[in-house]
């Protein structure tokens, strides 16, 4: 393997005139791209290295650098494209799967992006939502079927166990070893400010955390990491993962290297060894099965927490969902295949799973025609980017929407998509302790509560346009939104109209 | 009084810190200006094995460095500034070498320079503090 036949991807370009060689770039790189030549007397940096996570870029006082997309080109071809090309020269050299991160990145379609949101007009005033009322207040969980009363006539709370969301919004699974410390600090502690809740992902709840407790969901998944009864019992809500929207029907691996310390003791594994989460739960392979494990739980808890079941969004994703609406499960988690991950096979985060804006339409569709819509909430995840994201995903009959990458991005992240390296500049995907303490939760937690507010904001703003004042009654109200540039079979699954109709 | 903290924990030792220190008691309109200049700043960023942590001056309450002045070029302000006069200065460096924590240091012109907490300068309050990109360098009252 004599050539090496990747030509780097990204140009560090340094303005030689504003550079006044502080060297804070060299000391901020984990992937060690900038040097200072003491021959040149200058900085310089090997473009073979950068990820363009722009870590240098924002810490450069003289705003010296920018990062450029190398103009080194392939003889073009719309087939086999550069990417393609630079692949197999990879798989060549190395005989290895290919690694990704983030979220799927490829050029299919976001439907979010092609359907439009109406707004009161003469007959229907829009309300202003900084002067009259408008609540966005969210309950998540099963709702009764009947209004049961007593002796008295006084209604019997018959409600099953349920999460109170101040704004429809949740932080997304992610584990506490494929983020770090100071990241699930961020969260846990904007999850309380804001009145909403967290994912501890499937790595366990670090002790340090457990004060977190009525705002964190305990995720269970197929390797069972740091689940014991203390885990549970903490929690305000026990999420199954069967599937993730990044990578669904593949399992996880997080690498020995990484088990370390904490990591270990919270995983409740040996420092050292690998995380295998399997494909399947070794003990589902049916709804009743699901059925079993749900009520597990529930037994274990007292019956007093709700159970999320997150599921990624494949083909037959209705049947799915009604399965699962009828294995006790109170609230059904979809995640979209553009959902992000720490690390995935490319080939799966690119091509595996559909759309969460047509899982959710067919989700909610299917079980409002088997009259079981109300036996579960549904969380809708996979991407969700802004306010209107959100508005839309409820419109399309989601009761709230999680969202990972959209926080990380909050605390730091620049969608670099390398997370799988561990080297993370910005203290947020490694373990690395002088890696670590660059996210300062002071800071992430309070940029965190800043957007959800910012988006909570917009929400309102959007609702009040449409002359609605309860998020309730924007709920699966699918002729708040029209398509733009679909098809009339994309529109039939969406369960909306066109533009103009 | 409030003063300048430095936070361990958060300190990254990127030492942006010296240079916000050097470019605000510079008086030059633009950090690129400092291409090519020896930086003296009045923050230094200690580093050992696995800690690093900025340190500029306490502003002692009984400040040892303006008892051993021997031309009466430091002095305590009413607000708690320990201040240089630097005309009066008269370079027998004295100072620096009483000053237990290393904050007094000889500049270019050989007097001495220190931490004023950008008082003097046109900043108005410490550019070491509005530069730390961890908020590991904070000003309050402790």
């Amino acid at each position: 393997m004599g050539i090496n036949y990747i030509y780097p991807e990204f140009e560090v370009i340094r303005d030689t005139t504003r550079c006044i060689a502080c060297r804070v770039c060299e000391r901020q790189c984990a992937n060690e791209v900038h040097r200072y030549d003491e021959d040149l007397g200058m900085m310089t940096a090997d473009d073979s290295k950068c990820v363009d996570c722009h870590r240098c870029v924002s810490l450069c006082p003289t705003r010296a650098l920018h990062i450029e997309k190398s103009r080194h080109t392939f003889r073009e071809n719309a087939n086999w494209t550069g990417d393609k090309i630079t692949e197999i020269y990879r798989q060549a050299s190395t005989g290895g799967v290919l690694l990704s991160s983030m979220g799927n990145p490829q050029n299919i379609p976001v439907y979010w992006d092609k359907m439009l949101i109406n707004a009161s007009q003469v007959t229907n005033p829009p309300i202003d939502p900084l002067r009259e009322p408008m609540e966005t207040k969210t309950t998540l969980g099963a709702k009764p079927r009947t209004i049961q009363r007593d002796q008295d006539g006084k209604i019997i709370d018959n409600r099953s166990p349920r999460l109170t969301l101040n704004t429809p919004i949740m932080f997304s699974a992610m584990s506490y070893g494929s983020i770090s410390y100071n990241a699930h600090a961020s969260l846990a502690r904007a999850a309380r400010e804001l009145g909403i809740y967290y994912n501890t992902g499937e790595g366990g709840l670090h002790k340090d955390f457990y004060e977190y407790g009525p705002n964190t969901i305990v995720q269970v998944a197929s390797g069972r990491f740091g689940v014991h009864k203390e885990y549970l019992e903490t929690a305000a809500a026990i999420e199954i993962k069967m599937g993730q929207g990044a990578k669904p029907g593949i399992g996880g691996h997080l690498p020995g290297a990484k088990i370390v310390g904490d990591v270990s003791a919270t995983r409740m594994i040996p420092e050292g060894s690998d995380a295998i989460s399997p494909a399947p739960h070794h003990d589902i392979y049916s709804i009743e099965d699901l059925r079993q494990l749900v009520f597990s739980l529930k037994e274990a808890t007292e019956y007093k927490k709700p159970i999320i079941v997150k599921i990624a969004a494949v083909h037959n994703i209705a049947a799915i969902a009604s399965g699962i609406a009828r294995s006790g499960a109170d609230m059904i988690a979809i995640d979209g295949f553009r959902g992000g991950t720490g690390a995935a096979p490319t080939r799966i985060r690119d091509n595996v799973g559909i759309p969460i804006e047509l899982a959710l339409a067919s989700v909610d569709t299917r079980l409002r025609e088997e009259g079981i819509r109300g036996d579960v909430s549904l969380l809708a995840a996979g991407s969700i980017r802004c306010a209107s994201d959100v508005v839309k995903a409820i419109a399309l009959g989601a009761d709230a929407c999680y969202i990972g990458t959209g926080a990380l991005i909050a605390l730091g992240c620049h969608v670099c998509r390398t997370c799988h390296t561990g080297k993370c500049n910005w203290g947020i995907a490694t373990q690395r302790p002088d890696l670590v303490k660059r996210l300062n939760p002071d800071i992430g937690s309070q940029r965190l509560v800043n957007l959800v507010r910012a988006w909570d904001h917009e929400i309102k703003e959007m609702m009040g346009g449409m002359g609605i004042n309860s998020i309730e009654a924007l709920r699966g109200n699918r002729l708040m939104l029209r398509g733009i540039g679909l098809t009339q079979k994309e529109l039939d699954i969406l369960g909306i109209m066109h533009a103009g109709e | 009084m409030k003063k300048v903290y430095v936070n361990e924990e958060w300190c990254l030792g990127c030492h942006l810190c010296e240079y916000n220190c050097a470019f605000a008691n510079s008086g030059l309109s633009d950090m690129a200006k400092l291409k090519g200049k020896t930086i003296t700043p009045n923050i230094r960023v200690e580093e050992g094995d696995k800690i690093c942590f900025a340190v500029n001056c306490r502003h002692c309450d009984d400040p040892i460095c303006v008892k051993s002045c021997i031309a009466g070029a430091l002095s305590k302000s009413p607000d708690g500034v320990v201040e240089i006069n630097k005309d009066k200065c008269v370079g027998c460096f004295t100072c620096v070498l009483v000053c237990p924590f290393g904050c007094v240091r000889p500049d270019e012109q050989g007097v001495i320079s220190k931490c004023e907490l950008c008082t003097k300068n046109a900043v108005g309050e410490p550019n070491c503090v509005k530069g730390c990109p961890n908020h590991a360098i904070v000003y309050e009252e402790r």
